[in-house]
C-alpha cells in the first residue's frame, strides 16, 4: 500500500510552492516519515523555519508551525524550546538562510547543543529570490549575482555544524530518498543539537546556469558525488576527489542546554531556601 | 508584615517588576546602559522557574523572546538603541504575528554607537516607527525607580491585553539612579495574563476577528496546532494576498490599539488648571521640569507640566485641550527634536509650540526650561 502523507498534510494547503523538479518536497516527505516512526505527538511538535522556498515546508505540515524570518529561525526555535522543553523542535530551511543571514544563530544552537533537530536543504543556491549565490554555491559556478562564475569558496555545513558544538551531524541527498527519513528519525531521538544536512537540487534557478540539462541530471550528480562513510574510509584521498561522505558523519552524547538549565533552576531555588 | 523596601536602581525595579508581572522567560544580548536589567533576571528568573538565555546578539534574543511568547511564556528582552535598531525587523514581526513580549529599551544618545553612558531620549521615533509597514504602537516612559516596577508591570499587562510587543522606555538617567522602592504586594498591582481560548482545536483560528479585535492566542504545545507567519494571512494563520483579507488585517490591527487608546494612556498633569504654559515632557526630563514648574510659580508665572507616561499611542486629546488653553507649550527633551513634532501636530497652531533640546550627555536642567519658559510668554 502506498504510504499515506496526507494525513500529516494540512487539508486544502496543496499544491506546494515549489518548482517541478525541485528536491524540497522529497525532503518533507522524508521529514513525515520520520516523524511517523518517532510517533510524534504533533501537537507537542513544533516545526520552525525561517524565510526561503524550504522554509514554506511548515505551513503543509500538520503540527505548531511557525514561518519566522529570514534567517532566524534556529533563535525563535530556541525560545520554544526552553520555554517548554516537552515539545519536539524540528528547524528547517535553506543553505542560504540558515548559514548567510542565519549563520550566527546557527552555530550558536549547535554551541548551546540544545535539543531540535535543523533539516537543512543545501540547494546551493538562494532559490526563492532567483538564484543569486549562497555561502554553499560552488566557487567557480554561476549565479544570478555571480555571472562570471563565483569567486567564494564555500562552506562545508556538516564540518561547520561538528565545529560549532551540533552533537548529531548527518547528510545524505535528496536522490537519497530512503536515507533521508532515516537520519531524520536519528536526529529527532538524539538529545542534543542534530544537523541534517541534504544536499538538494533547484533546477529552475541554479541547474539552469550551470549546464545541468534536467532534472535527472542533477539528481545523477547527487548520486554520483555522494559517499557512504563506510566506504569512504577503505578510499584514497584521490578517489574522493569531488565527493561528499554521506550518513552519519558526527555523533556525541553532551549534556543537552534545556537539561543544563533545568539544572541551573535547581542551583537557584537551592540557593534561595 | 512591612512592605519589602530597597535602595535600587531603575533597571533594578524593571527587573523585579517583570517577575512581579509574572515575566518566564529573558532573552537578551547585554549593552549598555540596560545591562542591570539581564543581570538582575539572571539571578531571579531561575529562583521562579522561568528562564533566562543570553543569546548570541539582539535579533536572536528579540526572536527567542518571540518563540517562547508564542510557546505561553510572558517574555521581555531589553537593550538599548542600537540593540532596538537591530530588533526592529522581528518587533514588526511581533506585530503582525500579534505576539505578547516586552521591550525595554534604556535610551542612550545616538545615532549608532553615540554615548553608551550617556543619557538620551533619542528613541522615542524609533519606538513608534522602528519597522516597516504600517503597525500600532505601544510605548510607556516612566520617570522613577517606582514607576519602572509599576510601569514595567503595566507594559505585560498591556501586552498581554493587546497581543502585541509593547515597548518600555526611560533614559539612563533613571535606569541608573538609585532610589528608594517599594515592592508591592501580590495582588496590589493588577496583572493580567492573556485570554484563553475557548473553542476546541479543531475550531481555533489564531486571527479569527470574530472572536473580538484581539483573538485570543493558544499556546504551542497545549493541545492546539496552527500557523504563525510573519506574511499576511488569514483568519486561520496561513498566507493571503487576497486584498480585502490583507487590508481587513492590517486595520483592524491597528484599530485594536487606536479604538481603545483611552484604556492606554496614563498621563500626570501638574498645576496645569490654570497654566498659561505648559511644560510638555517626559521621563527624567520631566523631573526637572517639575521642579522648573514649582520656581516659575513662585515668581508668578503661572506654568504646569504635562507628562505622557503613555507616549504612544500619543496623548492627542489632553495635548490639543491644553493647545487650546495654554499660550504656550515648551516640549522639553533630550533629543533635537522628537515629540514635539507630535505635538505640534496636534496643537495645530492653537499656541506657540517651542523645544527644549539637548544631546551633550547632559541632563535638561530646570534653568534651561525657565529660560525657555519666559523667552516664549
Ligand atoms: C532580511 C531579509 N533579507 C533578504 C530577504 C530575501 N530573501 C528571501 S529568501 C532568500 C534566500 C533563500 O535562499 P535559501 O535559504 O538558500 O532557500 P531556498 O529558497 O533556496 O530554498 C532571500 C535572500 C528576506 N526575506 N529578508
Amino acid at each position: 500500500m502506498a504510504y499515506d502523507y496526507e494525513k500529516s498534510i494540512r487539508p486544502g494547503k496543496l499544491p506546494h510552492i515549489w518548482c517541478p523538479g525541485c528536491g524540497h518536497g522529497i525532503v518533507m516527505k522524508g521529514l513525515i516519515r520520520a516523524m511517523d516512526a518517532c510517533n510524534l505527538d504533533r501537537a507537542k511538535t513544533s516545526i520552525v523555519s525561517g524565510i526561503g522556498c524550504a522554509s514554506r515546508l511548515p505551513g503543509y505540515m500538520d503540527a505548531c508551525t511557525l514561518h519566522t524570518a529570514h534567517g532566524r529561525a534556529a533563535a525563535f526555535a530556541t525560545g520554544v524550546k526552553l520555554a517548554n522543553p516537552e515539545m519536539t523542535v524540528i528547524v528547517c530551511g535553506g543553505d542560504g538562510d540558515g548559514t548567510a543571514i542565519g549563520g550566527n544563530h546557527f552555530i550558536h544552537a549547535c554551541r548551546r547543543n540544545i535539543d531540535m533537530t535543523y533539516v537543512i536543504m543545501n540547494n546551493y543556491i538562494y532559490g526563492m529570490t532567483g538564484g543569486q549565490f549562497s555561502p554553499c554555491t560552488p566557487t567557480g559556478h554561476k549565479a544570478s549575482t555571480t555571472p562570471y562564475g563565483n569567486p567564494d569558496p564555500i562552506f562545508d555545513i556538516s564540518k561547520l555544524a561538528i565545529g560549532a558544538g551540533a552533537t548529531f551531524v548527518a547528510r545524505t541527498t535528496a536522490f537519497h530518498a530512503t536515507q533521508i527519513d532515516k537520519l531524520i528519525a536519528e536526529g529527532i531521538k538524539h538529545k542534543g543539537m542534530a544537523v541534517i544536512e541534504v544536499l538538494d537540487d533547484c533546477p529552475t534557478t541554479y541547474g539552469r546556469r550551470n549546464k545541468f540539462r534536467s532534472v535527472v541530471d542533477m539528481m545523477k550528480r547527487l548520486k554520483d558525488i555522494a559517499v557512504p562513510v563506510q566506504a569512504a574510509a577503505k578510499m584514497t584521498a584521490e578517489q574522493l576527489e569531488g565527493k561528499v561522505l554521506t550518513g552519519v558523519l558526527y555523533k556525541e552524547d553532551k549534556p543537552e542546554y534545556c537539561e543544563m538549565y533545568q539544572k541551573v533552576i535547581e542551583r537557584a531555588q537551592g540557593a534561595k531556601s | 508584615m512591612a512592605k519589602k523596601v530597597a535602595l535600587m536602581q531603575g533597571n533594578e525595579a524593571c527587573a523585579h517588576g517583570a517577575v512581579y508581572a509574572g515575566c518566564n522567560f529573558f532573552g537578551g544580548y547585554p549593552i549598555t546602559p540596560s545591562t542591570e536589567v539581564a543581570e538582575v533576571l539572571a539571578n531571579e528568573l531561575p529562583k521562579v522557574g522561568g528562564k533566562f538565555i543570553q543569546m548570541e546578539d539582539e535579533i536572536g534574543a528579540m526572536a527567542a523572546v518571540i518563540g517562547a511568547a508564542l510557546t505561553g511564556a510572558k517574555a521581555l528582552t531589553a537593550t538599548s538603541g542600537p540593540g532596538v535598531s537591530l530588533k526592529q525587523e522581528l518587533i514588526g514581526y511581533a506585530c503582525i504575528a500579534e505576539t505578547p513580549c516586552v521591550i525595554v529599551n534604556v535610551m542612550r544618545g545616538g545615532p549608532s554607537t553615540g554615548m553608551p553612558t550617556g543619557p538620551g531620549q533619542s528613541d522615542v521615533m524609533q519606538a513608534r516607527w522602528g519597522t516597516h509597514g504600517d503597525h500600532a504602537a505601544i510605548a510607556l516612559v516612566p520617570a522613577s525607580c517606582q514607576e519602572i516596577f509599576s510601569e514595567t508591570v503595566r507594559a505585560f499587562n498591556l501586552a498581554e491585553k493587546f497581543r502585541m510587543p509593547v515597548q518600555v522606555l526611560f533614559d539612563e538617567i533613571v535606569g541608573h539612579m538609585r532610589e528608594r522602592v517599594e515592592f508591592p504586594e501580590p495582588g496590589e498591582l493588577e496583572v493580567i495574563d492573556r485570554a484563553p481560548v475557548t473553542v476546541s482545536p479543531a475550531e481555533y483560528k489564531p486571527y479569527d476577528a470574530s472572536k473580538g479585535d484581539v483573538p485570543p492566542l493558544a499556546a504551542f504545545g497545549s493541545g492546539y496546532k496552527f500557523h504563525v507567519t510573519g506574511l499576511n494571512k488569514a483568519a486561520d494563520g496561513f498566507p493571503t494576498t487576497k486584498a480585502e483579507l490583507v487590508d481587513a488585517e492590517e486595520r483592524r490591527q491597528i484599530s485594536k490599539v487606536m479604538d481603545r487608546a483611552d484604556e492606554i494612556e496614563k498621563n500626570e498633569e501638574y498645576q496645569t488648571q490654570d497654566a498659561e504654559v505648559v511644560i510638555w515632557a517626559y521621563g527624567s526630563t520631566a523631573r526637572s521640569a517639575r521642579y522648573a514648574v514649582n520656581e516659575l510659580r513662585k515668581a508668578g508665572v503661572k506654568a504646569g507640566l504635562f507628562r505622557p507616561l503613555t507616549l504612544w499611542p500619543f496623548p492627542e486629546k489632553r495635548t490639543a485641550a491644553l493647545a487650546q488653553q495654554a499660550k504656550a507649550i515648551v516640549v522639553a527633551e533630550m533629543n533635537l527634536g522628537q515629540m514635539i513634532y507630535e505635538v505640534e501636530r496636534v496643537a495645530k497652531g492653537a499656541c506657540n509650540v517651542a523645544g527644549v533640546f539637548r544631546v551633550d550627555g547632559e541632563p535638561i536642567n530646570p534653568g534651561q526650561i525657565m529660560d525657555k519658559v519666559k523667552e516664549v510668554l
